[in-house]
C-alpha cells in the first residue's frame, strides 16, 4: 500500500468521481468461439487489450481500506497494481504483483476470483459486479511477459543457508520464491520430469498453457532457485541424506495426488481412468495433443466423466477436444452445490458438454474385451443438509438408467500422498493421511515445515501458494531466532 | 545423468544396460524398480532394476524389445544418454531366511528376479531358482542365478536346453520332493498365474511381482490398479509384488490389454519412419 500516498495516486483518483467509475460496465474477456474451441488445444480466453484493461482499472475506487486484499490468500497489493494499469505504467503494475505473488500469470487464470478478491470488492457490497481483478492480474502479467522484459524480483545478498523443498507445484514454487528473495540457498525436488505439479499435470493448455508456467518458473531459476527433477525425497534421497548434504530446513509440498476411485462393480474395466492419469496423458505427455507423443490415451466416442470440481470440468473439456461426440458430466447434486468454478461450467456448456446433474454411477457394465460400454445411474434428490451444509443427495428409490459409454473418467477428489509422510519417522499425521502442522506451518519435526495439500487435502492453488509464503516468513524467523 | 556405460545382447532382442544413477544405485533394494522415459517425446515406462554397482553408481536394466518404447531404449548404445531416469519405486522384497525358496523365473523376469535370489540367498535361505523360457536362446543370466543359488532347473518349451516344459512343471518338481517355504515368481502374467494356481493346490505361499501399465509410478493416477484380495491396489506404491493367491490375474491381464490396438499402430509408424531413413 506504500504507492497510495503519491501525488501520481492522489491525483488519479481526483480525476474522476467515485460514481462515474461506478457507472462504467464490466469488461468482457475476449475468448475463442465455443464450437471452434471444442475442437482445439489453445488458450480459450484471450486476455484483455491495453484498452479494455485500462478502462476496467478506472472502475476500481482505491478505496483507502481495500477489502478486495484481505480476500486474497497472498496479500496483493490490489488497488496499488490496478492504479499503475489505469495510468499505463503496466510493467510498474507487475512489477507490484511480484512483490507477493511468485505465479502472477498463473494465478490471473486459475484462481477463483469470485470467491477470494472479487467477493470482497466494494462493488459486490453496493450490487454491482466486481472489477476483474484477476482479468487485471493477467493482463499486467501477460503483458510484462511479452515485453520482453520480465522484472527479476531482487533478492537479498545469499546467506549461505540451504533450504530443500519437495514438490514443485504451486506451494513449493511460492515458498522457494519467498526464500531466495530472503537469500537462501533453495533446491527444489520434484519426483516428475518437469517442475510445475498440477500447473502441468493436471490443468490443460486450454486455460493454462505449458509455456506461461515455464516462463515463471525460469524467473525463479533466475533468483537463484535450483531444481532437481526425477528426484523423490524419501526413495531416491532420504531425508538423511539431505540432513548430511547440510540442509538446514525442508519444506514438503507433496501435495495430494493419490486419486479417489467409488469402489462400485466395474470400475477396473478397460476405459475407467482417473482424472489424474488422464489429465497426464494429455497434458504432460501430450498424448494425442502433440504427434510426436509416444503415450496413448484412450479417445473415447462417449466420455462420461463422474463428479463436479474444476478437474472434473478439465477433463470434460479435454474428452471434448480429442473428440467425444457426447461428453457428460455425471454429478450426484445439482449445478448449484457444483465445486467447480462458475467459468468453467459456462465454457463446458458452451463447448458442448452434457450435464447430469442428480446422477450417480452405481455400476459399470464391460464388453467381452472388458471394456467399458455401459454405466448405470442412480438418479438422486436433494434432502436435508449436511455436516458440509449442502443439501445431502439421496437415491430416488427404483430411479436406474443404463447410458452407453465407451470412456470413464473418475473426477472425485483426491487424497494425500502418503510417500512423504510414510518416509519419516517422528512426523505427526491425520487420520486422513495429511501432515499435521502448527500456525506457523511448522510440524512435528521442528526442521520440516509443510503446506499446500499435503496439509490441506485436494484444496486450490491459490490457497497452496499463500500456505508457502506464511511457511516462508516463518521459517525465516525462527532460523533467524536460532530456534532451528 | 544417465549416461549408459554398458551394453550386452543377451539375444538380438532382450538387451542389458548399465546406466549411471548413483543415487538409485545407493537406495535401491531388491524388488524396486524405476521408471525410465528415453527422450524428450518418450513415455514413462516401468522396468525392475536388475542390479547395481556402488562403486560404480550404476544400475543394470534388463531391456526386451516389445513396443516403440523398449526398442527406442534397446536401440540407444553406450555413451548415449537415458532422458530420465526416476526410482528406486515400490517397496522391496521382503527378505528374511524363510527355509527353502523357489524362485521361478520366465524370460526377461529373470532379471529382476536375480537381486531377489541373491538377498534371499544371503540372508540364509535354501535357494532352488527355476529359470524358463521358450527356447535355449532365451534363457538369461544363469551364470548370476547360480552363484547365488543351491539349485537351479531350466525349463524350455521346446526342450532345446535343460528339460523340456514350463516353468510349473520345474515348481512342481521340487514342491513334490522337499519342503518348499515360499515361491517367488516373475515373468508374463499368464506365467505368475498358473504358477499361483500350482501353488495354491500345495499351499506354498507365493509373491508374484506384477508389471502392469503405468504412468508415474508413484501413486498419483492408478494406471497400474490391480485387484487383491478382492481390495483395489496400486501396484506402483502397494507394490509390485503381492500374495500371488490373492491377485486376480484375469482382470489384470485384461487390463493390460487396454492400448495393444494403438500399441500396435504406434509400433507400424515407428518401424516405417525407421526404415524410411
Amino acid at each position: 500500500m506504500e504507492q497510495r500516498n503519491e501525488a501520481w495516486r492522489e491525483a488519479l483518483r481526483q480525476s474522476m468521481k467515485p460514481k462515474e467509475r461506478m457507472a462504467i460496465g464490466r469488461v468482457k474477456m475476449n475468448e475463442l468461439d465455443g464450437d471452434y474451441r471444442s475442437h482445439s488445444y489453445e488458450e480459450v480466453n484471450q486476455g484483455l487489450t491495453k484498452e479494455q484493461a485500462m478502462l476496467e482499472a478506472k472502475r476500481c475506487l482505491d478505496c483507502p481500506n481495500p477489502s478486495c486484499m484481505t480476500g486474497c490468500p497472498v496479500g496483493i497489493d490490489i488497488p496499488s497494481f490496478i492504479k499503475n494499469i489505469e495510468r499505463g505504467e503496466i510493467l510498474e503494475a507487475a512489477k507490484v504483483l511480484k512483490r507477493t505473488s511468485a505465479l502472477p500469470a498463473v494465478c490471473g487464470r486459475v484462481c477463483p476470483q469470485e470467491r477470494q478478491c472479487e467477493s470482497q470488492c466494494i462493488h459486490v457490497k453496493s450490487g454491482h459486479q466486481a472489477v476483474a481483478i484477476g482479468y487485471l492480474e493477467r493482463f499486467a502479467a501477460d503483458y510484462e511477459r511479452e515485453s520482453g522484459n520480465i522484472a527479476v524480483p531482487e533478492v537479498a545478498a545469499p546467506n549461505g543457508i540451504k533450504i530443500g523443498v519437495v514438490g514443485s507445484g504451486p506451494c513449493g514454487l511460492s515458498f522457494a520464491g519467498d526464500m531466495a528473495k530472503l537469500g537462501y540457498d533453495v533446491t527444489v525436488f520434484e519426483a516428475l520430469h518437469e517442475i510445475g505439479g498440477v500447473l502441468k499435470y493436471g490443468i490443460p493448455e486450454f486455460r493454462l498453457p505449458n509455456n506461461i508456467v515455464d516462463v515463471e518458473i525460469h524467473n525463479l531459476e533466475k533468483m537463484g532457485v535450483k531444481f532437481m527433477t526425477n528426484t523423490i525425497v524419501g526413495k531416491t534421497v532420504s531425508m538423511d541424506d539431505l540432513k548430511e548434504a547440510g540442509f538446514r530446513a525442508l519444506f514438503v509440498a507433496s501435495g495430494a495426488g493419490l486419486p479417489n476411485f467409488m469402489n462400485i462393480p466395474g470400475e477396473n474395466l478397460i476405459g475407467i481412468m482417473s482424472s489424474n492419469e488422464y489429465l497426464t496423458r494429455v497434458n504432460l505427455m501430450g498424448a494425442a495433443r502433440t504427434s510426436d507423443s509416444d503415450t496413448p490415451v484412450i479417445q473415447g466416442k462417449r466420455v462420461a466423466v463422474i463428479g463436479g470440481g474444476n478437474t472434473a470440468m478439465d477433463s470434460v473439456r479435454t474428452a471434448r477436444r480429442l473428440g467425444a461426440e457426447r461428453a457428460m458430466i455425471v454429478y450426484r447434486r445439482s449445478e448449484e452445490e457444483m465445486p467447480a468454478r462458475v467459468e468453467e461450467v459456462k465454457h463446458a456448456k458452451e463447448e458442448g458438454v452434457e450435464f447430469m446433474t442428480l446422477h450417480n454411477p452405481i455400476e459399470y457394465i464391460g464388453d467381452e474385451h472388458g471394456r467399458v460400454k455401459q454405466m448405470r445411474l442412480q438418479k438422486m434428490q436433494l434432502g436435508e443438509p449436511d455436516a458440509s451444509g449442502r443439501r445431502r443427495p439421496e437415491p430416488i428409490p427404483g430411479a436406474v438408467e443404463t447410458i452407453d459409454v465407451d470412456e470413464v473418467i473418475v473426477s472425485v477428489g483426491v487424497s494425500p500422498n502418503p510417500l512423504i509422510p510414510n518416509s519419516v519417522s517422528g512426523l505427526n499425521v491425520s487420520r486422513k493421511g495429511t501432515i499435521e502442522v502448527s500456525e506457523d506451518m511448522q510440524s512435528s519435526i521442528p526442521t520440516i515445515f509443510a503446506g499446500g495439500d499435503i496439509v490441506r487435502g485436494g484444496a486450490t492453488v491459490i490457497l497452496a501458494m499463500g500456505d508457502g509464503r506464511k511457511a516462508a516468513a516463518a521459517m525465516h524467523s525462527k532460523i533467524q531466532a536460532g530456534e532451528i | 545423468m544417465n549416461r549408459i556405460v554398458g551394453k550386452e545382447y543377451f539375444s538380438p532382442n532382450v538387451v542389458k544396460l548399465e546406466i549411471e544413477a548413483p543415487l538409485i544405485a545407493k537406495s535401491r533394494r531388491a524388488g524396486h524398480f524405476v521408471i525410465v522415459r528415453c527422450d524428450e517425446h518418450g513415455e514413462r515406462m516401468p522396468l525392475t532394476i536388475a542390479g547395481a554397482d556402488l562403486q560404480k553408481g550404476t544400475i543394470t536394466l534388463v531391456v526386451q524389445k516389445i513396443g516403440v518404447s523398449s526398442t527406442k531404449l534397446c536401440d540407444l548404445n553406450v555413451g548415449d544418454y537415458v532422458h530420465d531416469v526416476v526410482g528406486p519405486l515400490g517397496k522391496a522384497t521382503h527378505i528374511e531366511k524363510f527355509g527353502t525358496v523357489v524362485c521361478a523365473g520366465g524370460g526377461v523376469g529373470v532379471a529382476p528376479l536375480l537381486p531377489i535370489i541373491q538377498a534371499m540367498k544371503a540372508a540364509g535361505n535354501r535357494v532352488v531358482s527355476v529359470l524358463a523360457g521358450r527356447t535355449k536362446d532365451l534363457i538369461i543370466l544363469e551364470d548370476e542365478v547360480r552363484r547365488s543359488s543351491d539349485e537351479v532347473i531350466i525349463m524350455t518349451d521346446d526342450g532345446s536346453y535343460g528339460k523340456k516344459g514350463l516353468v510349473t512343471a520345474g515348481v512342481e518338481e521340487v514342491i513334490n520332493r522337499e519342503k518348499v517355504d515360499l515361491c517367488v515368481t516373475i515373468g508374463p502374467a499368464v506365467m505368475m498365474k498358473f504358477v499361483a494356481q500350482l501353488t495354491k493346490k500345495y499351499n506354498v505361499p507365493t509373491v508374484a511381482s506384477l508389471n502392469t501399465i503405468m504412468v508415474d509410478g508413484t501413486g498419483m493416477c492408478g494406471a497400474c490398479r490391480v485387484t487383491v484380495g478382492g481390495k483395489t491396489k496400486f501396484v506402483c506404491v502397494d507394490g509390485p509384488e503381492f500374495d500371488a493367491h490373492e491377485v486376480d490375474f484375469e482382470e489384470m491381464m485384461m487390463r493390460m490389454g487396454a492400448y495393444k490396438p494403438l500399441e500396435a499402430e504406434q509400433m507400424e509408424h515407428y518401424r516405417h519412419e525407421h526404415e524410411a531413413h
